[in-house]
């Protein structure tokens, strides 16, 4: 007997779990209710409330991308020269919140942000004006930032504590100042983790509607949200699933553009 | 100067993270109905919470569908890697690339095409589809986690055991099993706390009666439960906070006890 026989459930939920429903949501995709071939439900993306709606979501994801990377670098580089308390014990603090479901850690930030929340009331008392950004794209970026930080300093602190101590000692003693040895030495060398870090933030980030959804107040209409209105709202299942395709597009786009970055950072190195 | 820097930034990024749980913790404990003044320490959301029917079932749900599809996945997953480890490098990389599909795909393309599929076929959604959704995507992560042990397999153990006389089922869990649990286990707590963390995809696959913990907040945060739902958040967070830190201390211990 064959020991290969054993991945047989495994081969059975990869067929049953991703290649059919992958081909399902196609077919849906390019027909219309009465299953007749069409490509309207693709092209409905140029309608200007689904391609501002593409729009904003690439907008947002990218900027959240950013200032996840633009938290999570110093903070992982904080946190590797550091050997603050037990091993470990401080980068657990920073990932402990995501355990928490994320819903709930938004639904923290909409009881913040609310116009007489928290937030507004500590304004208040000292006398400074109020602060208005729930149901706006502002509060929809900072939610977003919350909830996927951890996946980004996660991945960049495996990178950070992998590089070898003696490369950067090397580099400092031929010479090279510390800008020179973050960028030429350190940043290269976290690439595979920034990388994937940026993905495991952009993605979620450009297909949410949760958050949106909770932080926007319905005022803030993400691809993610016209999509899963779709389906729970108008039922127009076939002109969802066309949208999820040009939605996946984009995300492969995303990230072929990403992995490109990422090897010819790595032919630097070499 | 340096150091107070680098302390600063630590604390903010801290008090980031952490403040807007703490403001769920300490407002769980407040009486009365308006939520944005502080009217006196209570217990009543506590009781209110437990009493509740939804939040109740919904907690329930989650942990068994969690827990089912945790096991399934991890049976499922440790098969799959014996088999795909006798395979030759070819069909191996095939089926490895063909794993990666839904931890890179979006949440809500996989709960779409999942919800499409049980529908085109017939299947009522309900607590089965929310399970076999679970396991669809619990599946890689236990795959992630304990391939990496067969691979450091000594390969000379088990062929050893057979020699001797082993069956091949005898070999396998006096010889192999031992050397790939540390993978199996942290492949089924990765897979639990996937499940526990979704959202996404249950929203798409569950029926109307059936909530998890993630979709019953989603429903009813705009609704007048809010307070209950505070309490549930500490409860969650103080829950997962101890068995972290337990975890953290048993591995720790482990560790200098190999040393």
């Amino acid at each position: 007997m064959s020991r290969r026989i054993f991945s047989g459930p495994f081969l059975l939920f990869i067929l049953c779990g991703t290649l059919i429903p992958l081909g399902v949501i196609a077919y849906y995709g390019i027909t219309d209710r009465s299953g007749s071939f069409t490509l309207d439900n693709i092209l409905a993306i140029a309608s200007p409330e689904h391609s501002e709606a593409l729009f904003l979501a690439l907008l947002l994801a990218l900027i959240s991308t950013v200032i996840c990377l633009l938290i999570a670098f110093p903070l992982g580089l904080i946190l590797k020269d550091s050997r603050l308390g037990k091993k470990g014990f401080m980068v657990f603090i920073f990932i402990l919140p995501m355990w928490m479901n994320f819903l709930l850690r938004t639904m923290a930030w909409q009881v913040l942000l609310e116009r007489n929340g928290i937030i507004n009331q500590l304004l208040d008392l000292v006398g400074l004006p109020h602060l208005d950004i729930i149901n706006t794209p502002a509060a929809v970026v900072l939610g977003m930032v919350y909830d996927y930080l951890p996946f980004m300093v996660l991945p960049i602190y495996n990178a950070l504590i992998k590089i070898d101590r003696h490369v950067i000692e090397a580099a400092y003693d031929l010479g090279a100042s510390s800008p020179q040895v973050l960028l030429k030495v350190i940043a290269p060398l976290s690439l595979p983790g920034i990388v994937s870090g940026i993905t495991m933030v952009f993605v979620p980030s450009l297909t949410t509607f949760a958050v949106s959804n909770m932080l926007g107040g319905g005022k803030v209409n993400l691809i993610g949200n016209i999509i899963e209105q779709e389906f729970t709202v108008s039922s127009n299942w076939n002109l969802g699933a066309g949208l999820s395709l040009v939605m996946m597009i984009f995300i492969v786009i995303s990230m072929a553009l990403i992995e490109k970055f990422d090897k010819n950072g790595e032919g630097n190195v070499l | 100067m340096k150091k107070t820097f680098k302390g600063i930034y630590l604390f903010l990024i801290m008090l980031f993270l952490y403040l807007p749980i703490f403001t769920l913790m300490v407002l769980s404990f407040n009486g009365g109905k308006t939520m944005n003044a502080w009217v006196g320490f209570s217990l009543e959301w506590y009781e209110e919470m437990f009493a509740n029917r939804q939040i109740m079932e919904a907690l329930g749900n989650t942990v068994s569908i969690a827990f089912w599809a945790a096991s399934a996945s991890t049976v499922i997953g440790v098969l799959a890697c014996m088999g795909i480890s006798a395979m030759k490098e070819k069909p191996r990389t095939l089926l490895m690339g063909l794993n990666n599909i839904p931890l890179l795909n979006a949440d809500i393309v996989t709960g779409i095409s999942l919800m499409l599929s049980f529908l085109m076929f017939g299947i009522s959604l309900n607590y089965g589809t929310v399970l076999m959704a679970h396991i669809t995507f619990c599946i890689p992560y236990v795959i992630l986690s304990v391939m990496p042990k067969f691979r450091q397999l000594e390969n000379h153990t088990y062929e050893a055991a057979l020699d001797l006389g082993a069956t091949p089922a005898y070999a396998f869990f006096k010889v192999v099993l031992p050397d790939i649990m540390p993978g199996i286990v942290s492949g089924f707590l990765l897979a639990f706390t996937m499940s526990v963390d979704d959202f996404v995809i249950t929203h798409f696959t569950r029926g109307a009666g059936i909530n998890t913990i993630s979709t019953l907040i989603y429903s009813q945060v705009r609704v007048g439960i809010r307070p209950m739902l505070y309490a549930l958040s500490t409860l969650i967070f103080v829950t997962v906070f101890i068995i972290l830190i337990v975890v953290n201390i048993i591995s720790h211990k482990k560790e200098e006890k190999e040393s």
